[in-house]
This record gives C-alpha cells, structure tokens and sequence, in this order.
C-alpha cells in the first residue's frame, strides 16, 4: 500500500517491525503535499527540512534497536495556532507573519517524544475566528471534495490536509466547533476533547475558557491513538486536568450494547438540510443496530448557545489579542511615517504639543492592529470590547456566563438518561467559497450544533455519515460527558468497523485540473 | 439599545483599533446586527443563576517557587520588531504612567 | 482601585488648630518575598540585567499561560491575616485591560470584585504621644502581577523609550484603606508600622529605592462652612512618592494647596473626576497629570486561564502557623515581660525582630530587662551607627555584652569605662575579659585601694574640713585624684571608703 494511504496506525506499526522506513512514509507526504498544495493551500508552512531530519533520526535509532514512540514515522501536520519552536507560527494571521516562537507548545512537546514527524503548519481562519477558512490572510482552504467549495473552519488545513491524504493525522483545535465542523464537511473523523484534557499550553489563545486541541484523522482508531499521546495532566495550564490518561486505543473493542444514545427532536426541526438529516438518522439506525439505545431528549437552552457563544468568545478574544501591540512581537507598522507625520504637523503649528509623543505611540498601537488583523477578527475584537466596556458588562458578559451554565445543566440533565448525545455537527455539506462571506451572522450560525460542547465543557466527536447527492461528505456527531473519550471513540469506531464512509476519498486528481 | 456610530469609534479607540471612515460604517453596520441577534438572549430569564465563568470547576491550582530557566535575551528579543539588543524599543512614551 | 469617597464624620481631636479636618487614604503595593514571579518561574531578584529575566508567560508571549506561585498566595493572606482581615473562602483573578509597553499581554492579572482578603484594620501609636492613636480601616488586600519598566530619555523628546520586562509578573499586594488617617504625620507613621509588621512577617523587604514597597495617597479636606455645612475637596491621588518622608512632605504640600484652591475656586468633591498629581521632590510640589478618560474602561473579567481558589479554616490554619509575633503583640509582651516603658519597647521593636531577639538574649541572661533596655538603645545602637554594621553581623554577641555589664553591677568597672571596653570588644572580636587585660584594666585590691585612699585623704585637709563641715559632694574632688594615681580603682568604691576614713578622723 502507498504510505500516504496507510492509516496511523498503519504506519506505526509498520514503522516499528522495519516494513517501511520513517523516511519513505515521510517523502510520500511531502511529495502528496508538494503535489496538492498549490490546488487545495492547506499548508502555511511546509517543514520538509525537519521533517526529514526527524524522519532519519527515527531509521537511525531504530536501526541502533532503540525502542520508538508510538507514533513512530507517522506524518502529521499541526494547524499554525500551536506553537513551534523556531518554527514559524502565524495563526494565520499578517499579525504574526514573522513570529517564530522561542518554544513548542506542550502538544507538539509531546508528539516530538513520540516520534510522530511534523511535516508543517496548517492553514486556519485567522486566529481560530471562522467556519470557512476564509479568514485567513494567507488565502482560502479548498475542500478537497470541491475545490470551489470551503472546507469549513476554523481548522480547515488541517481537515483538507488529512481528507486529502497528505498526511494521516493532523491537530486541529476546536473553539465552538473549528474540529468537528471542518471533519464533517471534509469527510474526516475530528475529536474535540473534554476541556482540560489536553493541555493548552502553547495554544495561541483565541477564547481561553472554549478552546481545546484535539486531533484530526481518517478514522476513530488514528484519532484513539494521537489523543492518547497529547493528553494528560500539564502543570503549565491551571485549567488542564488531573486525571489519568486511559490507553483509549486498546478501549476501542467493547460493543455498544446498551449504550444509550441521545436524539435530541429540536436538532431537525429548521435549518438542517434534509440530505444532513437523512444521513443523520441513517446513522442512528447503524447505531441501534449495533445495540445501542436511542432516547430522545430535550437540550432546552442549546438555542441559545450560538448568542452565547458569540459574547463569551469575542469577549474573551479581545482580552486575548491585546498582546498583538506591536511592541514585543508581532506586526509594528511603520513608525517613521507616524513620526514624520507629527513632525510635519509641528512645523504647521509651531508648537511641540506635550501630547505629541504619547499620541505617536497610541497612532502605532492603532495602525499595527488595523494593519495586522483581518476584518473578522477586527469584528471580534470590537464586539468583545464593546460588551466588556463599562456600563454593559452585566447585560452581556455576565447574562451569557448565567446562560452558559444552563447549557451545562442542561448537559447534566441529559448525561442522566443517556450515556451519549447524536446529532448532526453541520445543518449543511461543504458551501460554496464566498457564499457567506458577506454576512458575518449567517456564518456564526455553522456553528450552532458544535457551540454547546464547548459552552459546556464536554467532548465531541464528529465523523463521516453519508455522501450528499452531489458527493460530498455529510458528519454525524457524538457527545459525551466530561472524561468520556473512551467511550465516544469506542461509538465512533464501532460506526466505522460497520460503515466505510470514512473511507471514501475525494477525487482528486480529476479536480487537480481545475485553477 | 442600539450601538451607534459614535459607540463603534468609541470601542475602536479603547481597543486600539484604527478604522476608516468607510470601516467605521461597515463596523456599526455589522455590530448592530450581531448585537441585536446576542440581545435575544434578554428574552431569557436568568434570575438566581450563578454564572459559570469556568467550564469544569477546577479549583486551587498552584505551583511551587522555585526557578525555572529564563530565556536568553536573544531569545527574549528574537520576535521584537525593534530591539537594542538589551531592551524593547518603542517610540517614547513620556510623562503618562500606565497604570497602577 | 479607586478610594471610595471619604465620608466619615470629620470629628478629629489633633487638627483643631487647622481650619479643615484633613482625609487621607493610602493604595501600598508591596512586592512579596517569593523566589520567583507570580505566574511564572522566573527569578524575582533584584537587579539583573535588562530582559534576562523573562519567559514566554512574562513577556506575554501568544500561548503562554500563568499559573499561581503557592508561596505568593500564602505570603498574601499571613500579611492580610495579620491586618485582621478578612480572607475569603472563595477569590479568583481578573483581568485588568490597558495599553502600555510595559505591560506585554495588554492586560494585568489582577482582582476585582472578589480579592482573597477585605475588611481589615491596623492601629498605629506614637510613642511621643503626637497623635492619638488611630485605627486606620483597610478595605481590600489582593494579589497582582506588577508590569514592567519603561526607561525615557526625556532630554532628547523625540528618542525611543527603552523596555525592561524583568520587572513584569513580579507578585504585588496591594493594600487600600479606609479614608481614616488624618495627618500627614499619621499616614507616615501608619506606613512605618505597616512596613515595620511587613518586614516581622517575612512577607516582604519593603525596600522602597528597589520599588518593593510603593505609595499612593489620596487626599481632601472637609471644611466646615460659617452655614454649618461641610464642604469636602475634590480628592487628588498622590503618585511617585519615593519615600515615607516624601509621602508626608507631598500630603503637608497638598493640603495647604488645596486648602488655597479651595479659598479660590470653591470646588467641591464631584464636581470634577478624580485628579492624579505627581509629586516632584526635588521641587516639594505636587504637579496634575495627564488625566486619560478611556484609560480608565478597564474592562474586567474573570481570568480565564487561573482557577478560583477557596481557602477552607484548615488551610487557613496551616498557612498562619509559622506567622510571627506581629510588632504591635511584640511591643505589649515585651513591655510585660521585661518591665521596660512602652517607650522602651517601642524603640526596640521599631530596630527589627533581630534586633529584639539580642535584647531578649540579653535580658534572659542578666535576669534585667531594664539593664539590658539601655544598653541595647545607648550602647548597642550607638555602636551599630558608627560601624555601619547590622545586628545581625554584629562582632559581640549578647552573652558577651551580658558578661561585661555583670562586671559592671558588681562594681569591677564603672559605666564609663566599661563603655571603652565595650568599644573595644567590637572593634577586636575580643571578649570584656581580654580587652580589659590587654587594657591593663585590672580590679584594685583592697589593701592597694585603702592605702590610696588614706593617702588623698592625708593630703587634702580641705576636702576633710568641707566634707566634715556637712559638705559631702565634695568628696568628689577626691575622685579625680584616685583616678590620676590608678586609673584602675572604681570611683563608687573610693568615694565610699573616703568618707568612711573622715567620719572615723
């Protein structure tokens, strides 16, 4: 089999007993990504350089007989919101154009220990801010199904990058749906981790008390055992979790019987797309079939999620991207300009204005940010101020913490009748590029069945569930309670051992022709 | 309440962003609307409902004092876009202190 | 913070000579002792050079996250604890927003509406009895990140200004009273005892030219009008003071001027926001500052990178117990223990706690409390200004200087020149014993000291004739003599013996 269409799995394996070298499987990404990139842009950055560099490293140690990690030889691409040492890492942004951070973030840390081979940085909406991948400054993804199509965000690199087959696994991080959204409309399989499962650290921050980094794949199994490598208990994030890290790839064989599944009537009733909601409940009949329970249940305060969650993010996103000043890293515009400028207006005046120094650093706070940040996140950062700013604090802010935690109540509630909850992860299949570019509300809204997990804190997965008539891929989503990763990868594996939607693979050297 | 232009460019400054006019527009334009749609959650009673500020309610997280290593100062000033290789540098700032 | 308004009645005892009462209130920021920074694990020392040291979490690096220094926290509520505050069993960190180029992340950590400690008190005495005493109300304590350092060329105008983040994340407490001191005296002698009670605890060193202990004051008037109404001043926030002495030249300054003001404009509190005056010492003036109305939307919210902390009366427990005694419970023990003045234990406990502890050394020795009193505030003192030199450090330990002044009650030496050998042993390290050796200081014997004795008085009837005449003072003539002839001889003794020689004659 060609290495670009072995699974992680696969490829450890094989790496491991000596079948096929770290090098070969790395040269057959690198030249699946030099060969499609151009068309689908879901690289940033190609590492090819380190990649190789590691990849040897890894022949070298194993000819020595030392022991490998368990990813070993295996490519993998981490979306350009997590931090590489000397790497450059731009969350898409011209803000971050040139940073190369002087350290890696804990994930990254991890997958080095692991011998996993990062081949590059993946493209994103900016700063993690979007569900097309529009967003970012350094252009659009294209869905590998559909070149004319968005691959959704905000990790839609990533997601193209694995739908794509240039590398078997990706990280992706997931805000208000920016994994399973991207895998769902990518035809790939995306876990959003329990929030403070897998350590922040590293992160570039986009709203601190949303954000999760999980992992990207073609099946349940490779995201089983990449979650298995990035998650466990950092000291550097207070909000990471103490509990222990369970081998969630050996958990994957238990069936589902007696599983109780969550249908939640509300999810069908406006807005989803009636090929999505066939799939869907295509989906819950393979999961009854396999012995697991459906039980309807009611989320009543999941539609206020999306207004939620457009307050608490923006809000805390403002906070986050303050730092993007122009002073200690990140985009400065050009301050001669400012200077002369002021010195030309003292020439009008005559005068040297005591104010005059202070306002030419206030005009290069002002200039660095417009310049450096895209509208959306510009947009953000306004909302996210504005509800911040005196006087409206209690209407906004504190009204959607009150609402948030009727939404986790809501999640109690329901983990009381049901051990998991099933639904659609898009009302959608992959939208035309630019279709909503032009109304912000209407692409906040592609979040509205992801928001809640992250609201809420809880874990979420999302994999392929059917084609749409014109063939392209349609997800299904699973919810767990906290801490139940084991169990929302055993329902996702199980699906795949029953269905092979997860492997079909977008045509692409036919679309390849096409600009 | 709606937001106004003058709200927007009010917001812009205290969050350090400089718009055109023609941005200043699309700005308020955009707000309105989001505002507007986030407003819905007024119809929402929320009274007696603690806010979750916090997803999980992980509490008491601390480290011990003891040092770790700092960065050199070349790493310290590698991403700085103006440095003497000592200090950051900003165009100056005189008489304002920043806060307390 | 803001100081809330003052507002308590203006009934004050010490400033009826004044036409208004005078209403201070003080912000103190003081760095805690903790190793390394508040969130992160750089060292907090003092004096590096710039930027070296600093890490991804200080220097606000994207993706960086803090977590709590424990140490920090303890240091916080022992201090908070010991100024009879009350600590919260729930507290969390907010996010202060700001634009500044020495604060990297755009925002402080700091506490909001939830600080770990509120409604505390500390009284404050004058030993000289120049003002009453006053228990001053503190608001809040919390727990903050400090920022760092912008270093301006002024003389140029137009040069870059120069950005030190050694400072930033450095832990601060921030302490607010209540409007309730009264003087510019009391607020210095209120941060005397604060830093005093500070420096006991080990919470911090409280060095104000290294800036870990930094003052804010607020200050008006309240002016009773011939209506019978109280006017009350706008309230002005002193910054830059760098000194408690400064503190109280800037608050005599400022309140004179704004007592003139207020003579002119007649401009009352609300009329106009808070105004910032820095105070310029070299001038003893106070100058307004640039007041920034958007500056102060600082957008608060919950950090949501640091978990709240609830602190059960277990821990609480724990956290206090290895407290030490605090200087106002010093003061009091002392003054019982050792039958000194309050005045006495006062002088002692405002010297340090090593101080006290060679007092204490000292008195346990000599079973004298009052003995070893004076001798710490004369001898020990006067010796530790000349040398320059720390008790700590100090060349004689207490158990020397209790054998000398044994020698002293015993009649070996007098004062004077037990004082010469006390000089002595400093200098040299040497014991009383070896000093008064090398010295030729030796005791007298009595047949050696009655045959002086008879000789002074064979050789000055005049003396004789006056002392039996009902003179006795001047016997003291006799003394000057005794010491030409031995300056060994103890001058009580001689006195003593002289007298009994004449009365016999």
């Amino acid at each position: 089999m060609h290495p670009g269409d072995m699974s992680a799995c696969e490829i450890a394996g094989a790496v491991a007993r000596g079948d096929i070298s770290a090098f070969e499987c790395t040269q057959a990404a690198l030249s699946r990504i030099d060969r499609l990139n151009g068309s689908i842009n879901a690289f940033l950055h190609i590492d090819a350089e380190g990649a190789i560099a590691s990849a040897r490293s890894i022949d070298s140690r194993r000819a020595r007989g030392e022991s490998l990690g368990p990813l070993a030889g295996v490519p993998i691409a981490i979306k350009d919101v997590l931090c590489t040492r000397n790497v450059p890492t731009t969350c898409a942004s011209k803000m971050l154009k040139d940073f190369r951070p002087p350290y890696d973030a804990f994930v990254v840390e991890r997958l080095r220990t692991s011998d996993a081979v990062i081949v590059g940085k993946t493209n994103m909406d900016e700063f993690a801010m979007g569900g097309s991948n529009e967003n970012s400054a350094f252009g659009p993804v294209r869905n590998p199904w559909d070149l004319s199509r968005a691959p959704g965000g905000s990790s839609g690199g990533s997601a193209a990058c694995v739908a794509a087959g240039m590398s078997p696994i990706a990280l992706g991080s997931d805000t208000g749906g920016s994994i399973r959204q991207p895998a769902g409309l990518c035809g790939i399989t995306g876990l959003k981790p329990t929030y403070g499962r897998v350590s922040r650290r590293g992160l570039i921050a986009f709203a601190s008390s949303l954000d999760q980094v999980g992992p990207m794949a073609r099946s349940a199994a490779d995201c089983a055992l990449v979650l298995e490598t990035i998650a466990g208990h950092d000291p550097g994030d207070s909000t990471s979790l103490k509990a222990d890290v369970p081998p969630y790839s050996r958990l994957l064989e238990e069936s589902l019987a007696g599983v109780r599944i969550g249908r939640v009537a509300a999810h069908f009733t406006e807005g989803l797309n009636p090929e999505v909601a066939r799939a869907v409940d295509e989906a819950f009949a393979v999961f009854r079939a396999a012995g697991a329970t459906i039980h309807d249940i009611e989320m009543p305060h999941a539609r206020w999620g999306v207004p939620t969650y457009y307050l608490v993010a923006p809000c805390e996103a403002s906070s986050n991207l303050a730092r993007y000043d122009g002073v200690h890293f990140g985009h400065r515009t050009d301050t001669a300009q400012i200077l002369a400028s002021h010195a030309a207006d003292r020439t009008q005046k005559n005068n040297i204005d005591s104010d005059q120094a202070d306002s030419t650093l206030v005009e290069m706070y002002r200039k660095s940010r417009a310049e450096g940040f895209g509208s959306e996140v510009k947009r953000r950062i306004m909302l996210g101020t504005y509800a911040l700013s005196a006087g409206y604090y209690d209407a906004y802010y504190l009204k959607a913490l009150k609402v948030r935690r009727l939404i986790r109540q809501d999640y109690l509630n329901a983990f009381e009748k049901v051990d998991l909850i099933g639904g659609p992860v898009s009302a959608t299949a992959a939208f035309p590029l630019g279709e909503k570019t032009g109304d912000p509300l209407s692409m906040y809204l592609v979040d509205l069945y992801t928001v809640t997990a992250n609201l809420a804190g809880v874990g979420g997965i999302s994999f392929p569930c059917g084609l749409s008539a014109s063939g392209l891929p349609l997800g299904f989503q699973l919810q767990s309670p906290a801490l139940a990763e084991p169990l929302l990868l055993r329902a996702a594996d199980r699906f795949q051992r029953i269905t092979d939607w997860h492997q079909r693979r977008p045509h692409l050297e036919g679309t390849l022709q096409q600009p | 309440m709606a937001i106004t232009r003058s709200d927007v460019a009010k917001v812009a400054s205290l969050a350090r962003l400089e718009l055109s006019n023609v941005e200043l527009d699309t700005m308020t334009r955009d707000l309105q609307g989001i505002v507007g749609f986030i407003s819905s959650l007024d119809e929402l009673d929320t009274s007696g409902v603690e806010p979750l500020a916090h997803p999980l309610g992980t509490q008491n997280v601390f480290r011990e004092d003891i040092p770790t290593d700092s960065l050199s100062l070349s790493e310290a000033l590698q991403s700085a876009p103006r440095h003497d290789g000592k200090y950051f540098l900003v165009p100056a700032v005189l008489g304002e202190t920043g806060s307390a | 913070m803001m100081m809330a308004a003052a507002s308590q009645p203006t009934t004050s005892a010490t400033t009826d000579v004044l036409p208004y009462t005078i209403v201070i209130g003080l912000e103190v920021h003081v760095q805690l002792l903790t190793r390394t920074k508040l969130f992160c694990g750089c060292s907090t020392a003092f004096g590096a050079a710039p930027n070296t040291q600093t890490c991804p979490v200080c220097l606000g690096l994207p993706g960086s996250l803090p977590v709590m220094n424990h140490e920090a926290f303890i240091l916080a509520v022992r201090a908070a604890k010991a100024l009879s505050c009350r600590i919260a069993e729930f507290t969390k960190w907010d996010r202060k927003h700001y634009f500044y180029p020495d604060l990297p992340k755009g925002y402080q950590i700091s506490q909001f509406d939830l600080p770990f400690s509120s409604d505390g008190k500390l009284l404050v005495c004058d030993s000289k009895g120049r003002f009453a005493p006053r228990t001053v109300g503190i608001v809040r304590v919390h727990l903050e990140e400090d920022a760092g350092k912008s270093i301006h060329d002024e003389s140029t105008g137009c040069a870059d200004s120069r950005i030190d983040l050694n400072r930033t994340g450095v832990p601060l407490m921030e302490i607010v009273t209540q409007p309730d001191l009264r003087s510019p005296q009391e607020a210095r002698a209120w941060l005397n005892e604060l830093k005093l009670l500070l420096v006991y605890l080990k919470v911090s060193d409280c060095n104000m030219q290294e800036g870990s202990l930094r003052v804010d004051a607020n200050i008006n008037l309240h002016i009773p009008l011939p209506d019978g109404r109280i006017a009350k001043t706008p309230i002005v926030e002193i910054k830059n003071v760098n000194s408690f002495r400064s503190v109280e030249r800037a608050l005599l300054y400022e309140a004179s001027r704004q007592w003139d003001e207020f003579n002119h404009t007649h401009a009352e509190i609300g009329s106009s926001p808070k105004q910032t005056r820095g105070w310029d010492d070299p001038a003893g003036v106070t100058r307004a500052q640039r007041h920034k109305e958007e500056s102060s939307d600082y957008r608060y919210f919950p950090e949501p990178d640091l978990v709240p902390v609830t602190v059960s009366e277990t821990e609480l427990s724990l956290m206090t117990s290895a407290q030490g005694e605090t200087p106002a419970l010093l003061r009091s023990r002392l003054e019982s223990q050792w039958s000194i003045s309050a005045y006495d234990a006062d002088v002692l406990v405002n010297q340090g706690i090593a101080f006290v502890g060679y007092f204490e050394r000292l008195a346990t020795i000599l079973s004298d409390g009052k003995s070893a009193s004076n001798w710490m505030q004369q001898d020990v003192m006067r010796m530790l200004n000349e040398n320059t030199v720390a008790i700590e450090s100090f060349p004689v330990r207490a158990e020397g200087l209790a054998a000398l002044i044994a020698q002293v009650s015993s009649g070996a030496f007098d004062t004077s020149r037990a004082r010469d050998i006390f000089s002595e042993m400093v200098k040299t390290g040497r014991s009383a014993a070896e000093v008064a050796a090398s010295m030729g200081i030796a005791d007298v014997g009595d047949d050696e000291l009655m045959s002086l004795c008879r000789e002074l008085v064979a050789c000055n009837p005049k003396i004789v004739a006056d002392v039996k005449g009902g003179k006795e003072q001047a016997a003291a003539g006799l003394l000057g003599q005794a010491k030409k002839k031995n300056p060994n001889v103890n001058p009580g003794k001689v006195r003593q013996l002289c007298l009994e020689l004449i009365r016999a004659m």
